[in-house]
């Protein structure tokens, strides 16, 4: 079975403005995490698709994609423990009673 | 011949007596500050009296005239190579006998002051008042150009407002020094323009070199000051008006002479001294410095005249309902000043100066007489006095003399040079001498009729005097001065100081003499009427009179003039404008800057929300139109 | 011994005073520092006065090193009579500032820290040969003054310090477009690009040039000495800023700009300067009558005193307007009097002030009975600030008026008319504060007679500050010859 190329790219864009969609619609910060995981999602499948389909030799691809998750890891990480600071000061993980930055 | 060492010294002594005491007064000096003031005055007096010996008598005529003498002089501010204001001794025939007459009184004042301001708190400040005074009043006869002159004149009027308002505490003194320095500071203003004027032109500020580029025939300055005019008048007479506007503010003449009468607020002394021997004759002095240019332009010297003549018979009238001895004495000051101003404008240099001479005793031994009066009985208003000759012989016998000198009463000293200026006029303009004559008569008026309210007229009610009539530092300036108003008018003044230089010695017909002298007498007469006992005649006269009397003693409403002026227009009209505009437009135009930055960032700040989310959006949405802008446009 | 000491010593003293702690130690050492910097500048006149050779060397003492060589920019310094007037008024009103704050508690090390760090950058301001490093510490001499203000002022003190930073930067940044422009103009007129001052006044930049960036420069330079209708920092900056700030602020900041516009605005761009010397003229004369006018309407001491320097200042702009040599020399006089006389002024103001906690004219009066010294300091500069003969305003405007009276011109004349105008209404608001503080009744708001009559006088700082600007103003005054003789080129 052979699946073209624009299928999985159709895949990977729509999971890409889900994620999107998300990231800017949802107030709950945990969220707005799982959404951005959504989006590097997405990317991975664009570099797998890639790789396999336009070069076949190389594995470059997929050592991003690994990478991508090593990194997406950490960066959850990062970011429930900054999740969790703001809720003890704050007492909520809403992002819109998070407005320090504001000019 | 080298007069420097010494002549510098006339003048620097007084100097050093007001850092001395300006400085010491407080701890070494305080008691002894008269007796030390005074001493160097009295050198001072030693030497100007030794120099005017060697200048008249041992150096004598050369060339039939006495010659001007620079005694010193140095560079004080180079303003461009040929220019220069310079500080130095010049000395003339005026400027010797300015230097007698200045030294002299300023002697007198120092050795009254002493009994008079007996007990002061601020005795040694008073002296070094009176020696800066002094030293600004010897630097400005002796100037030998016109910018030292403006500097001295300057400085007189300076010390004139610190000693009018020696008595810092009392309001009213307060506001007569500001008022004296404000006007004379107006006038000075003129002066400084006429300075600015005839230096530009003339290329020099020195007396000597302006006189002579300008005198000499075919001069290329006069011709170009008389060329260029400014609103239909030539620069030349602007000029002149104007210096001569310095010269009149500071010898309170009509109409700026409303500072004068206020001045009287200040310790009697400097009354006598400043204010009416030396310093407000400065603008006659001014005049007679410059003559030979003066004479070069027939509408000033006519301007001169007329405000002189003016102020002579407007002030003899207000003289006669002041109530306020001091203030009559002012009144008669200006009367007398005005003699001397429209005799300058009438060429007769000789009888001003020579005026201007012997009023200088005979004023302040009139002033120093009424200072003794108020010491005695505490009180300036004629009203509260009377019948003091029994309780002040000396004083009275003094007073009176000076009276018969300012009356015009031969053989006193005013008789002789209120002859030769009124002779003056009837030679060159009858009209002002009939205004002359007439204010003559009122003259002898209002002096006797301070005369016999003080020392006639009803006794005295209260006597609380316990003092005396003063001590002998009081009597002795008085009897001094009283002589000197004998005598001083047998000088024969026209062969030491004239015009040009060449003595012009006449006699006056005994003839010409009936007139004036029937006209005093008549004055004295009436005061006589009026005044030698109490009765209700003065009363009477004056209810008949009903407004016009109103308005002389209103003094002509001048006053309120100059009031309504400054606080009406230029406070109103001008200074609250501009600090008004000042604050709103100006300032406001400068904080609008701000608060227009401010807004345009306040708009833009509203962008930076604070919410990660919206920041995201901007992203991606910037990231979209790169996308687009590279590959639908940028594709080159 | 050289010229860089004279900027080297304040950075020792700036540098041993944040060593230091409490209030003793700092003082003493701020006023070493800056009666060492004083003799040290007597030290450097005489070098002038010994080198001195009028053979059209304009620069003596020269330094000149490489400091950034990419950009051609030195440090170059250097002196003439004319920085060499104002480096002595630098240094005489730095030891009288610091005399006359020497009680102060709040902060006392940084506050004599920013004093002498604002003395480094006017001394080094006006060495400068190099308009890079004249920029340069033109900047250290603005931004100590924001602190000053902000901190250790009065009344509405942060408006007024961010006001006053605001224009003074605003004025800077002229500056620099200014420079900037004669910067690269210097290779139009056939050079390298050089801020050598020197340099560029030997290359004649082209005129057209000129007219675009002299604007720029005399401006900026203007805001600093009070250009109407740049002026409006000068009152709320110097009501709110401390004593020994005002001082500096009205004594040498303001002469910033003046020796800015005459230096490098009108020196380097004359061409220029003749074609806009009209427009000059008249905000001068505006400024000095308008100014005047102004300053009768005060209640407030500060307020007078600071409205009365934009007045004065007129007279230095008028001067460099005029462009006659005799008139130049008359704005510089005015510098160096207006200088001293307004740090009298503001000195005695705030001896008043800390004695009777207001600066109202209503609410005091008769000052001279209780406190004698103070009280005819406040005289002497009142009587210095109406230009009476023996004091320095008198010589300096009266330099001014003759040189400007050499433009035959009937509105240059009318303008100089208007102006001489100015020294009857400044008379009218000098007696009027002076008649009524320190003469008249004794008054103090707020305290009965007995408690007024309590107060004291001078202190020894204060007697010495006052007594060395006196000195000053007097030796101008009486002497005047000797300070012409040295600032004429």
């Amino acid at each position: 079975m052979n699946i073209p190329l624009t299928h999985i790219l159709f895949v990977s864009t729509a999971l890409f403005f889900i994620g999107m969609y998300g990231l800017f619609t949802r107030r709950n910060l945990i969220t707005m995490l799982m959404a951005i995981e959504l989006i590097l999602n997405s990317v991975n499948i664009n570099f797998v698709a890639f790789n396999k389909y336009l070069y076949p030799d190389n594995l470059n691809g997929v050592f991003f994609t690994l990478f991508i998750i090593a990194i997406a890891a950490a960066e959850a990480a990062v970011a429930i423990a900054i999740i969790i600071n703001l809720y003890r000061s704050h007492r909520s993980i809403d992002v819109e009673d998070v407005r320090e930055m504001r000019g | 011949m080298n007069y420097a060492s010494y002549i510098a010294l006339i003048p620097l002594l007084p100097l050093a007596g007001f850092v001395i005491l300006g400085l010491f007064g407080k701890k070494p000096f305080a008691r002894s500050a008269g007796v030390i003031g005074t001493l160097l005055i009295f050198i001072s007096t030693l030497l100007a009296l030794y120099t005017a010996y060697q200048y008249f008598f041992v150096a004598g005529k050369q060339h039939g005239i006495y010659p001007a003498v620079k005694a010193l002089e140095f560079t004080w501010l180079q303003f461009s190579p040929g220019l220069s204001i310079d500080m130095g001794l010049l000395i003339d025939p005026a400027s010797v006998m300015m230097l007698v007459v200045v030294t002299f009184v300023s002697l007198m004042v120092h050795i009254f002051s002493i009994g008079y301001m007996k007990g002061e708190e601020r005795l040694s400040t008073y002296y070094s008042f009176l020696g800066l005074f002094t030293f600004s009043m010897l630097g400005l006869v002796l100037s030998t150009n016109i910018f030292q002159i403006y500097i001295f004149w300057e400085l007189v009027g300076v010390s004139s407002f610190l000693l009018i308002g020696f008595y810092y505490d009392r309001p009213a003194a307060v506001a007569a020094a500001k008022k004296a320095f404000i006007v004379t500071r107006f006038a000075d203003l003129g002066f400084l323009i006429g300075i600015l004027i005839l230096a530009f032109y003339s290329g020099t500020l020195d007396f000597g070199t302006l006189i002579q580029r300008l005198t000499e025939p075919g001069s290329s300055a006069l011709a170009q000051l008389k060329g260029y005019g400014f609103i239909g008048i030539p620069v030349f007479s602007w000029a002149l008006a104007l210096l001569f506007i310095g010269g009149a503010g500071k010898s309170a003449m009509f109409p700026l002479h409303i500072w004068l009468p206020d001045a009287m607020e200040g310790p009697t002394p400097v009354s006598a001294l400043i204010h009416a021997a030396t310093m407000v004759v400065a603008g006659v002095y001014l005049v007679a410095r410059l003559y030979p240019v003066f004479v070069l332009d027939v509408p000033v010297l006519q301007l001169i005249t007329w405000v002189g003549v003016i102020s002579a018979f407007l002030a003899a009238v207000i003289a006669c309902t002041q109530t306020d001895i001091k203030r009559v004495l002012a009144y008669s000051t200006i009367s007398q000043i005005g003699y001397m101003l429209f005799a300058l404008g009438l060429a007769g240099y000789t009888a001003s100066l020579f005026h201007l001479f012997t009023h200088a005793f005979f004023k302040s031994l009139l002033f120093l007489g009424a200072g003794a009066v108020i010491h005695y009985i505490h009180t300036n208003e004629m009203g509260n006095m009377g019948g003091l000759r029994k309780y002040m012989p000396v004083t009275h016998i003094t007073f009176l003399i000076a009276c018969m000198a300012i009356a015009g009463i031969p053989p006193f000293a005013g008789f002789f040079s209120k002859e030769e200026i009124l002779l003056t006029a009837w030679q060159n303009n009858q009209p002002v001498y009939y205004i002359a004559l007439l204010t003559s008569g009122i003259t002898a008026f209002y002096m006797f009729r301070l005369y016999f309210s003080i020392f006639w007229n009803k006794p005295l009610a209260h006597n609380h005097n316990h003092h005396g009539e003063g001590p002998w530092s009081m009597k002795f300036p008085l009897l001094v001065l009283a002589l000197a108003a004998v005598v001083v008018g047998f000088i024969p003044f026209a062969h030491y100081i004239s015009a040009g230089q060449q003595a012009a010695e006449h006699t006056i017909p005994i003839s010409f003499s009936i007139a004036p002298v029937a006209m005093a007498l008549a004055g004295i007469a009436l005061a006589y009427m009026l005044y030698y006992k109490q009765n209700e005649r003065p009363q009477k006269l004056a209810t008949a009179m009903g407004g016009l009397y109103r308005l002389v003693r209103q003094k002509f409403y001048f006053d309120e003039l100059y009031l309504f002026v400054t606080k009406k227009i230029i406070f109103n009209g001008i200074a609250k404008p501009a600090a008004w505009i000042d604050k709103h437009l100006v300032d406001g135009l400068m904080n609008g800057l701000g608060r227009a930055t401010t807004g345009i960032s306040e708009r833009i700040k509203a962008w930076q929300s604070g919410s990660v989310q919206s920041y995201a959006l901007y992203f991606f949405g910037g990231i979209v139109a790169l996308a687009a802008v590279f590959i639908y446009w940028w594709t080159g | 011994m050289s010229l860089s000491l004279l900027i080297i010593l304040p950075l020792i003293t700036a540098v041993a005073l944040l060593l230091c702690n409490g209030l003793k130690p700092v003082r003493v050492v701020a006023l070493t520092g800056a009666v060492v910097q004083l003799l040290y500048s007597f030290y450097v006149l005489l070098m002038y006065h010994n080198q001195r050779v009028f053979d059209g060397t304009p620069m003596l003492l020269q330094e000149n090193h490489v400091w950034f060589a990419p950009l051609n920019i030195h440090y170059h310094v250097g002196v003439d009579g004319i920085s060499m007037a104002m480096i002595m008024l630098t240094a005489f009103v730095t030891v009288a500032g610091i005399l006359v704050s020497w009680k102060i508690e709040k902060l006392s090390k940084e506050f004599f820290f920013l004093l002498t760090l604002l003395s480094m950058g006017a001394y080094g301001f006006f060495i400068s040969l190099d308009l890079f490093t004249l920029f340069f510490f033109l900047e250290i001499a603005v931004i100590p003054k924001f602190l000053l203000i902000g901190i250790w002022g009065s009344g509405r003190k942060e408006y007024s310090a961010m006001k006053l930073a605001l224009m003074l930067m605003g004025g800077s940044a002229l500056v620099f477009v200014g420079l900037a422009g004669l910067y690269f103009s210097t290779q139009t007129a056939g050079g390298e690009h050089t801020f050598n001052m020197l340099q560029i006044a030997q290359l004649r930049i082209p005129p057209e040039t000129q007219l675009i960036f002299f604007p720029f420069a005399f401006v900026g330079f203007g805001i600093f000495t009070a250009l109407f209708p740049f002026h409006t920092w000068v009152p709320d900056g110097h009501s709110s800023a401390p004593t020994a700030a005002s001082m500096f602020l009205a004594g040498i900041s303001m002469k910033l700009g003046g020796y800015g516009c005459l230096r490098v605005a009108t020196l380097l761009m004359p061409d220029a300067a003749h074609a806009y010397s009209w427009i000059i003229i008249l905000l001068a004369t505006v400024a000095i009558i308008y100014g005047a006018f102004a300053t009768m309407m005060q209640t407030d001491l500060k307020y007078i005193n600071a409205y009365s320097s934009i007045s004065h200042c007129g007279f230095v702009l008028l001067g460099i307007g005029m462009m006659t040599q005799t008139a130049i020399m008359g704005a510089v006089l005015q510098m160096v009097s207006h200088g001293l006389m307004t740090a009298l002024f503001f000195a005695a103001i705030g001896m008043l002030y800390e004695r009777t906690h207001t600066r109202e004219v209503a609410q005091i009066g008769g000052l001279l009975k209780v406190m004698p010294f103070i009280a005819t300091v406040f005289v002497i500069a009142g009587l210095c600030s109406l230009g009476l003969p023996g004091l320095s305003g008198f010589v300096a405007e009266v330099t001014v008026f003759m040189g400007s009276w050499e433009n035959a011109d009937v509105w240059y004349r009318l303008a100089t008319i208007l102006a001489c105008a100015s020294i009857v209404v400044t008379a009218v608001y000098i007696l009027r504060a002076m008649g009524k503080v320190i003469m008249g009744p004794l008054q103090v708001e707020g305290a009965s007679l007995q408690q007024a009559g309590a107060l004291g006088d001078a202190g020894w700082n204060e007697k010495a500050a006052a007594g060395l600007l006196i000195i000053g103003i007097i030796a101008i005054g009486v002497a005047p010859f000797w300070l012409t003789e040295l600032i004429k080129q």
